[in-house]
């Protein structure tokens, strides 16, 4: 009695024909809200704490600067990425996927310096002694890297897609998706930036 | 014959190119372990969270043992046992914490959100909406499985030298933080903090695919206010989790830095006997409270939303009426799913709260009063002459409907910030979240597996078995929890290892010992639905009726025992919201059937 139905092809299928938002594109948006409120807690919680005293005060340094101009022009690399795609020119795509996937590495190593820079500066992130102040701007800087990282995993992975021969994908969906993403991570980033430069 | 009329149907629709209908080969593993039908992740969401609550069952008898009878010495028990749990016949206070506290997590996490909304979620969001599947089945899978991997890992830390966490299932740093302050926060908490990343990973996967699943991909004809209010109370479950749990995971990545790295989120001026002064300075414990009850609360709602709309939808179903006041029933869970998440420090009520904070507090707890009347006036009004069929399905959803009632109501006392610093820890509260979160949910979880086994399974579970299994379970669960009320308002504390050398607490002893008694009656009523469960899933009445309950909803119209896709042929069509029971002289009239041109009022 049991039917078995091939499945693969259904979700789009009903989905053309009702215009609506693409479900994987409507997932990343749901998870994104969701890092969001991962975010918003820990920022609330240094806010809650940073009220409560015994708080250290220190500026942040300045290879967050930096950083932070190398992930806004990551945003704009992975942009014309998108377009090249759309456009066939896949040379120009290939170049861009990597130019932002190497960018998003520049970052993180960018933000490690700082943590090195603040470390070797007296003002100690983890381990006996150190402040919740630095503390949090360390686990939550720390957080925001494994996200670019995941970018970065995600990219890698569109970048051997792109390169290999058996496959020829005409879908921009996956590059798009990863765009939103890392136009996502860059936002959170220039977020935490201000947040912690106007909050100390 | 029929068979054949739907490959025939198929075959037509393969042509507009909707899909393509063909006999793909299934293999066990493909079929039984690493499934991507929804349908099946249900069974092994049930599954597994039906193993939880028998080991997290077993646990509270393991501990009412203990509470009943502090003076006895159950010599057998520690060759079933071991040394470490059972010494000299005596449930050990380091096994005691342990099982406190495995007991909290297990149910409120891996048996009422997993085991429920996991299976009910999974199983009715697809076949109530009309879908083939959900957004992702990849997703589906991959969330099943990490909680699978949460389970392993939790049943993992039983058996560690130092003994599971014992500090209680909310994880209250400093006792939480400091492997040194006791040895269930040794390696017992590492593997518990492991434990719940996977589960917050694995809801997430699950809840992000069913909001996605709810708003994509419904069926031609179903808007969002023709959906069955289960599917909406999966949608606000679903809505909560995917916001409060990354709050939770954000306070264990602090905890775990103060764990591992020497941080000071949590800890300051602390002071460990046998271990001297820490240095750990400027951090502060209330801080993770507040973390912690932000996705905490918002937890009480994502239990009990998915049980209050299968009660919904199996008392309409049952009492032959159309569901009273569907958009008021709606309002309010939308209201409950906004007020979860501004009442949190309602738990935190006699930490030092700022008293004004306290007060705003109170009064937005007490507002979620007004939602709660409402849905349970829509329930009342809906049996209300209404033509009741007392299913075991249906006794569950009005058992449900009672525990609700009683438990709710003694939640306006505990949501006073005056009364409840007498009340606050003490087993009045064990008693209130029992009842309206516990065994109200546990109703909801039994009301929705009597009601859609049939269409789980192809056959039928027993009704006898079934009846003695309600009547037990519902009067052993106002047994053991009305008492505990009396306890709590007589100042007596939860957690604590033994009452009888307390003098206040002196004459509880053979109130007490009654609790326990029933307690273990009601664990073993429950091994009766086990085996009514699995015999039926072999032996059990075999369903001949594509529609066994006379129910409106999309599922009842797929084949009696559907394969992954669902329908065989189109998916139908909807044409009307799913309460018409009553109308016209009829009985009921299924959501696919048009609307008449003589109907009355649609």
């Amino acid at each position: 009695m049991s039917q078995n139905i091939s499945i693969n092809s259904i979700p789009t299928a009903s989905l053309s024909s009702r215009n609506k938002i693409h479900p994987q594109k409507f997932m990343l948006w749901m998870g994104i809200g969701s890092i969001c409120m991962m975010f918003a807690g820990l920022t609330s919680a240094y806010i809650v704490k940073r009220n409560q005293g015994n708080w250290l005060e220190f500026d942040i340094p300045v290879y967050f600067w930096y950083s932070t101009l190398v992930i806004m022009l990551s945003s704009i690399t992975i942009q014309f990425a998108v377009k090249a795609f759309k456009e066939r020119a896949m040379q120009k795509y290939k170049a861009l996927v990597t130019i932002t996937a190497i960018l998003g590495i520049v970052f993180s190593y960018l933000q490690w310096i700082g943590f090195s820079f603040l470390n070797n500066h007296g003002i100690q992130l983890i381990g006996r002694g150190s402040n919740p102040a630095a503390s949090f701007l360390f686990v939550i800087m720390l957080l925001h890297i494994v996200h670019v990282i995941g970018g970065v995993m995600a990219l890698l992975i569109i970048f051997f897609k792109a390169f290999s021969s058996k496959i020829k994908t005409y879908s921009s969906i996956s590059i798009e998706l990863a765009a939103t993403y890392w136009h996502f991570v860059d936002l959170l980033w220039i977020y935490l930036f201000i947040f912690f430069y106007l909050i100390k | 014959m029929s068979n054949e009329v739907l490959h025939a149907h198929a075959e037509a629709i393969t042509v507009h190119g909707d899909h393509h209908e063909h006999h793909h080969q299934e293999t066990f593993i493909s079929k039984y372990v690493f499934s991507q039908d929804h349908k099946m992740i249900a069974k092994q969401f049930l599954i597994t969270g039906m193993v939880w609550a028998v080991l997290g069952g077993l646990m509270s008898v393991l501990f009412r043992l203990q509470l009943g009878y502090p003076d006895a010495h159950f010599t057998w028990l520690e060759d079933i046992l071991g040394k470490w749990w059972v010494k000299d016949g005596r449930i050990t206070p380091e096994a005691y914490y342990a099982l406190v506290t495995t007991h909290g997590t297990v149910l409120v996490f891996f048996v009422l959100t997993a085991g429920l909304s996991g299976t009910f979620a999974n199983f009715l969001i697809p076949l109530q909406i009309g879908a083939r599947d959900m957004a992702s089945p990849f997703m589906n899978m991959l969330s099943y499985w990490f909680f699978f991997t949460a389970s392993i890992v939790m049943i993992s830390s039983m058996f560690v030298e130092t003994g599971p966490f014992s500090g209680g299932w909310t994880a209250y740093p400093p006792l939480s933080a400091l492997g040194s302050a006791s040895p269930g926060s040794k390696t017992g908490m590492d593997l518990w903090l492991i434990a719940m990343a996977l589960f917050v990973v694995s809801s997430l996967l699950g809840g992000l695919n069913y909001i996605a699943t709810v708003l994509n991909m419904r069926t031609k004809g179903m808007s969002m206010t023709r959906l069955p209010l289960t599917i909406w109370a999966l949608f606000f479950t679903a809505v909560l989790g995917v916001l409060s749990f990354p709050v939770l995971f954000s306070g264990f990545i602090l905890l775990i830095f103060d764990r591992n790295f020497g941080t000071s989120f949590y800890l300051s001026d602390i002071y460990v006997n046998g271990v001297g002064a820490l240095q750990n300075e400027g951090g502060s414990a209330i801080l993770y409270q507040h973390l912690f009850w932000f996705l905490g609360h918002p937890e009480v709602y994502i239990i009990l939303l998915p049980a209050m709309g299968m009660v919904s939808e199996i008392l309409s179903t049952n009492a032959r009426k159309p569901i009273f006041g569907y958009m008021a029933m709606v309002g309010s869970m939308f209201a409950i799913a906004v007020l979860a998440f501004l009442v949190w420090a309602h738990h935190m009520f006699v930490t030092g709260l700022n008293p004004f904070l306290g007060s705003v507090f109170v009064l937005l707890t007490l507002l979620i009063a007004v939602p709660s009347a409402i849905k349970v006036f829509n329930w009342l009004t809906t049996l209300w002459k209404g033509n009741i069929r007392f299913t075991p399905g249906m006794l569950f959803a009005i058992g449900f409907v009672s525990l609700f009632i009683s438990g709710g109501l003694t939640g306006i006392y505990v949501g006073n910030s005056a009364l409840d610093i007498h009340l606050h820890d003490t087993y009045f509260v064990i008693a209130h979240f029992h009842i309206v979160m516990g065994v109200a949910s546990m109703f909801g979880m039994f009301a929705g597996i009597y009601h859609w086994f049939p269409k789980m399974y192809g056959r039928y579970l027993n009704n006898t078995l079934a009846y003695i299994h309600f009547w037990v379970t519902l009067v052993g669960a106002y047994l053991i929890f009305w008492p505990m009320h009396y306890e709590g308002l007589a100042g007596m504390p939860r957690r604590y290892y033994d009452y009888s050398t307390w003098e206040s607490f002196k004459q509880f002893a053979d109130l007490n010992r009654f609790i326990s008694i029933v307690a273990m009656i009601v664990f073993a009523t429950q091994i009766l639905f086990l085996f009514n469960f699995f015999y039926s899933i072999f032996k059990g009445r075999i369903v001949t009726k594509q529609n066994p309950w006379n129910s409106n909803t999309l599922e009842w119209t797929t084949p009696i025992r559907p394969g992954h896709g669902n329908w065989p042929g189109e998916i139908p069509e909807v044409h009307r919201w799913a309460y018409d029971y009553g109308k016209d002289g009829k009985e009921f009239i299924p959501q696919t059937t048009p609307v008449g041109a003589e109907e009355s009022q649609h």
